[in-house]
């Protein structure tokens, strides 16, 4: 035992061995990616930017029942609703404080209806604050934006609920 | 008028010197960071430049223009003078470093012995960036530096002597020449994985690089020092370890000479072969830095003094009775 460790110290086995190993290690395929280039798979569940959806023939969805706001964690979220002229509930005001947000995705759990949603996209930095205060108007824009991926992502996350 | 021609000459050799060691050095600093990333399966820098190849001109770019903080109860004298002497020191050693067959820019024939005293007033550098910081890490840092580089100079001192006692002469060209029919590798192989090891703990780095190790004391000797002064240090500490490669190349892997005197190899230029032997050490350099954890201070010690040291000296031993017994020193 004593003789075979000595061995081991005099002829650097293990550090040789280790060097073996980091040079095999060189020619192995790379675990990272070239990140603004190319970008990392995203389940459907993920819970990025927030997204208002509308139905297909253009009418929002959201109801005003406030679910989301009181669901809401870190209080983030501000509705003021009223009624419309054809007696229907909709919301004048919805407000998501993104730097509030902790993206725990209740609020859409919560939602009845399947507006408010976080859909894949987590590239919205922006460099102030306010741009950060989102409001109804650049919810909805959202919800059309992503409109296509946010309603295959809920298809195919359907099943496990 | 005379004169004046003569310094431009020589300046324009020293320029002919520099520009490509600190272009060398850049491009070094580009494959230390890419051997680093690929051995632990990442990309490494690969956006500025072909294959990332010009990041270090853009780190450099940045370190320009970053602002040079002093500390306010530093020795700013000190302060200031400890980058310019690192990189200077790291810096002049390469004059005596021949390239080739006469393509050396000062070829003294004490050469060795210069590269010797340079390399160890390199540790004034550091000690005086430590010291004059006037803060607890880099002064440690620059301790633990100044400790280290010591011991293990002797080893590297005593290696030295071993390729001396088979060439007999302490010019650098001389040296290499006295390499045409066998590598000094293949005699004094042991010695070669000592100077290997002491050249790592000579110039700091991993897994001796103590003096900067970041778990304990931030950066070292360099804590206080930002812009363009860090970038000195870097540059001085970069351009070492390319020296102490070039310097194992020359003293054991023959230099500029081609490793088969045949037709093919004959052709390439001694220069290109110097440089691959260099990138050769260079790349086991970094692949050492990827491989092995840092060494505890007092392990560092023992190496250097109990094991390095007594086993050089043996080696001394063998090499100058095996040489006088079979009557093969050289005639000075």
């Amino acid at each position: 035992m004593k003789i075979s460790r000595l061995f081991k110290t005099i002829f650097m086995v293990d550090f040789i061995t280790g060097l073996l190993i980091a040079i095999r290690e060189i020619f192995k395929s790379k675990k990272t990616i070239n990140y603004p280039f190319e970008k990392g798979k995203i389940s459907p569940r993920f819970r990025g930017e927030h997204a208002l959806r509308r139905y297909p023939n253009g009418e929002e969805r959201c109801i005003a029942c406030k679910l989301c706001e009181a669901v809401c964690p870190a209080q983030a979220i501000t509705i003021e609703s009223a009624e419309r002229s054809d007696g229907s509930r909709k919301t004048t005001r919805y407000d998501i404080d993104m730097m509030k947000c902790i993206y725990c995705g209740l609020c859409e759990e919560s939602c009845p209806v399947d507006a408010i949603v976080q859909g894949p996209n987590f590239e919205f930095s922006t460099e102030t604050r306010e741009e950060l205060y989102y409001t109804k108007e650049k919810l909805l824009d959202n919800g059309d934006r992503w409109e296509n991926i946010l309603a295959a992502n809920i298809k195919s996350d359907n099943p496990y609920r | 008028m005379e004169y004046i021609n003569l310094v431009f000459e020589e300046v324009y050799k020293i320029l002919f010197l520099l520009i490509p060691v600190l272009v060398s050095v850049a491009m070094i600093v580009w494959l230390d960071r890419r051997v680093w990333a690929f051995v632990q399966k990442r990309q490494g820098p690969n956006v500025v430049g072909p294959f990332g190849l010009l990041q270090s001109l853009a780190d450099a770019l940045k370190y320009i223009f970053k602002e040079i903080i002093i500390p306010a109860s530093s020795n700013k004298v000190i302060f200031i003078l400890a980058p310019i002497i690192t990189m200077t020191l790291a810096l002049i050693a390469w004059a005596v470093i021949p390239f080739g067959e006469g393509q050396v820019l000062a070829n003294i024939n004490v050469g060795i012995l210069y590269i010797f005293a340079v390399s160890s007033l390199g540790v004034y550098g550091i000690i005086m960036g430590g010291w004059a910081s006037n803060s607890k890490y880099p002064f440690l840092g620059s301790i633990r530096s100044a400790a280290q580089m010591v011991s293990y100079e002797v080893s590297i001192g005593i290696i030295i002597i071993n390729v001396l006692l088979c060439v007999g002469s302490l010019n650098l060209s001389d040296i290499v020449l006295a390499q045409q029919n066998i590598w000094f590798i293949i005699p004094l192989f042991p010695m070669f994985v000592i100077f290997f090891i002491s050249a790592l703990a000579e110039t700091n780095r991993p897994p001796f690089d103590l003096p900067e190790a970041e778990a304990e004391l931030v950066a070292g000797y360099q804590t206080e020092y930002s812009g363009m002064m860090y970038a000195m240090f870097w540059l001085g500490e970069y351009a070492n370890i390319l020296l102490m490669c070039a310097l194992g190349s020359i003293l054991f892997l023959g230099g500029w000479l081609s490793p088969i005197d045949l037709y093919p190899f004959n052709l390439i230029p001694g220069v290109i072969w110097l440089i691959l032997k260099i990138l050769l050490l260079f790349v086991l350099f970094a692949l050492v830095k990827a491989v092995v954890p840092r060494y505890r201070y007092d392990q560092l010690m023992r190496l250097g003094w109990k094991i390095f040291l007594p086993l050089s000296l043996t080696y001394v031993v063998l090499t100058a009775s095996y040489l006088f017994y079979f009557n093969l020193l050289p005639t000075i």
